[in-house]
């Protein structure tokens, strides 16, 4: 029995040790500097984070996440170590609320004057003085559709309006081919809203009972409510309408060109307006290396850096210097970058308060469920 | 000096339900009793130390009063039960007859069969659930198959549909009913059933006076082993059951990604687990009795 204690004992102190020699063996490669960056699946052109290591000898370790809200629940969960993490604007509003980033020294950002002025403004709604962030990728919400499906069953479809999902005799009708709206209340409320004319950010009670009302209606037409699979449903004409993200619809057009099946995609900001969406890099209040971080938002502020992006990715960014180096195709199409125009008619997302998202999503899941 | 040796071996698994269950439990409870705040981590902390060094506790029952408030949380709940005893039947009704197969067959099949029944999981469960997504969508593999043999003109609707549910969660939960059973029926004395069929029994009434009463320990198993984890499944009715699929589940992911109420979603999980209790303890009472009457 003596032997059996003596080799578990044995056994624990092995593992402890090797336990020690790891952790010394990470100690001495920290001295080679490190970058952890948490970002959306699929985001950045395929050279972007090994042009980012040679330049400054920087080792990116790179996670992705797939929703806002598992980016949220491992910030909120605190030591999250991430030093740059990639919000969208209306989690980031809400973020910056909680304590959770960094307020950015922007001395440390010398490439900051080449971002656009007007979009930087915009961002200030919701984060003053931009002092916790910098726009990465910028969008908007809005409707995308199979033109021939659409057409065939209603040639006079109003396209150009929100009425194309929430015009109950115009959902009636398009019902066959399959509508979808996002499974996230904080857009699809908002384009109702829209389609209102009421303010998308309201908190009130009477809108949000208005808005709900109209989807109501239009439940029975709905076919799908998700906010990813519809970009390979559209693409494959299993749906003919769907709201949606511009950068997800446009990603549809292309998945069906490259198919070759004869599906058109379109994309449309209707005209009743609708919201406008920011990525946002930030860097956490506990990240491990903030002079990594710091290094990293420098970079992706430089012009070739996130115009490649762009024609990669193809979604705009926020770069007025790298307006230049966007491909033509890219940055006349105004699916990906709106007009002037049409952007002073789009309103930037704000952050819900806690009683209202309660509220909301109360009300999306008597909805979803048909109740 | 025997005794460490021993008592440490007893402590095993005590330290592991220590370590696994009873503190990841004790801190849901703790945040259960917590209320909401936007900060990291977003909830109140219990205890705190006033100017006076008083050590203050502040509970908030709330959170459990809330979930009596509104109707969609007894709802998920039942419903999440309805749709867990549903599987479980069909479970049984399916797994049964495969399990008795099993335990029939020769030797030599039987080892061939048991692996079929375990080869699906060297797949992730994900992957399998998502195809099926691709079997029942519009244009998928089921409706390509009916629409060229003209069984139907127009494609049938099954993705995101409680029966598209019921598939996936059967699918899912079909082997943890046939091995259990197999086990039981395995170690079954087959003479009995000999013995039914020489005093005149016909082969049905043999089964469900002999064959039936004996696998009972089985089904009970298998019924557990299917509906504890079907009450509180996400995945699948997420992925397939469309958006009037009402599961406890999801209400708990409503509650701790949409509406970042960690307290409530943590006292929806807590009202969850109480639910589960009662049948735990009832399946182990009856095993406690059969050992009982078994020694």
């Amino acid at each position: 029995m003596r032997i059996i204690c003596k080799a578990i004992w044995l056994a624990l102190a092995g593992t402890l040790l090797a336990a020690c020699s790891g952790h010394g063996g990470a100690g001495a490669g920290s001295a080679r500097k490190v970058l952890n960056l948490y970002i959306w699946s699929d985001y950045l052109a395929p050279d972007t984070l090994s042009n980012f290591e040679k330049r400054t000898g920087i080792k990116v370790n790179v996670a992705y996440f797939d929703t806002n809200e598992t980016l949220e629940t491992k910030l909120l969960a605190g030591s999250s170590g991430f030093d740059v993490v990639v919000p969208t604007s209306a989690y980031f509003a809400r973020q910056i609320k909680a304590g959770v980033y960094l307020r950015l020294d922007k001395s440390r950002l010398p490439n900051l004057v080449n971002l656009d002025p007007q979009i930087m403004r915009r961002v200030q709604e919701f984060d003053p003085g931009n002092a916790h962030g910098v726009v990465y990728m910028w969008g908007t919400d809005g409707i995308g559709y199979n033109a021939k499906m659409v057409h065939s069953l209603m040639p006079d479809a109003p396209v150009d309006s929100w009425r194309l999902l929430f015009d109950p005799n115009v959902a009636a009708k398009l019902a066959k081919c399959g509508i979808s709206v996002l499974d996230t209340p904080a857009d699809t409320v908002r384009a109702v809203l829209s389609y209102l004319g009421r303010d998308p950010n309201s908190q009130s009670d009477a809108d949000l009972q208005a808005a709900a009302a109209v989807l109501a209606k239009v439940r029975p037409y709905i076919r799908n409510i998700n906010s990813s699979e519809y970009i390979q449903a559209l693409a494959n004409g299993d749906l003919c309408v769907a709201l949606g993200y511009n950068g997800d619809v446009m990603q549809a057009r292309d998945r069906a060109r490259e198919a070759g099946n004869g599906i058109d995609v379109r994309y449309v900001v209707p005209k009743e307006g609708s919201v406008l969406w920011f990525d946002m890099l930030a860097i956490p209040k506990d990240a491990p290396h903030p002079d990594s971080a710091y290094a990293f938002i420098n970079y992706m502020m430089d012009p070739k850096v996130i115009a490649e992006v762009s024609n990669y990715k193809r979604y705009a960014n926020a770069n007025a210097a790298a307006t230049p180096l966007v491909h033509p195709d890219v940055k006349s199409d105004p699916g990906i970058y709106p007009t002037p125009a049409q952007i002073k008619g789009l309103s930037v997302q704000l952050a819900d308060t806690p009683e209202h998202t309660r509220a909301l999503t109360r009300m999306w899941e008597t909805f979803k469920t048909g109740r | 000096m025997r005794l460490p040796a021993r008592a440490l071996v007893v402590a095993l698994p005590y330290l592991w339900l220590l370590l696994f269950f009873a503190v990841p439990f004790l801190i849901v409870l703790k945040i259960s009793l917590s209320d909401v705040e936007l900060a990291i981590p977003p909830y109140k902390p219990l205890l705190t130390w006033t100017a006076q060094h008083v050590l203050q506790i502040r509970l908030d029952l709330q959170n459990y009063g809330f979930l009596f408030t509104d109707h969609l949380y007894i709802d998920a709940f039942l419903n999440s039960i309805r749709v867990a005893l549903v599987s479980t039947v069909i479970c049984l009704l399916i797994g049964y007859p495969m399990a008795y197969g099993i335990a029939r067959a020769r030797a030599k099949t039987r080892n061939v069969l048991l692996l079929l029944v375990v080869l699906p999981f060297w797949t992730s469960q994900l992957l399998r659930v998502y195809a099926w997504i691709g079997l029942f969508k519009a244009n998928g593999v089921i409706n390509a198959i009916l629409l060229h043999l003209g069984l139907i003109r127009a494609p049938l609707t099954m993705l995101f549909t409680p029966f598209a549910m019921y598939v996936g969660i059967v699918y899912s939960y079909l082997p943890f009913v046939i091995l259990p059973l197999y086990a039981n029926l395995e170690k079954m004395d087959w003479q009995l059933v000999e013995a039914a069929l020489d005093l005149g029994c016909r082969p049905w009434q043999a089964f469900l006076k002999v064959t039936l009463p004996l696998s009972r320990n089985g089904i009970l198993a298998a019924s557990m082993l299917v509906f504890i984890p079907a009450v509180g499944e996400y995945v699948i009715p997420t992925l397939l059951g469309g958006p009037n699929a009402l599961m406890i589940g999801r209400i708990l992911w409503d509650e701790f990604f949409a509406n970042r109420d960690w307290p409530v979603a943590s006292a929806v999980a807590i009202v969850m687990l109480l639910l589960l209790v009662p049948f735990m303890m009832w399946y182990q009472r009856l095993q406690a009795r059969e050992a009982g009457a078994g020694s």
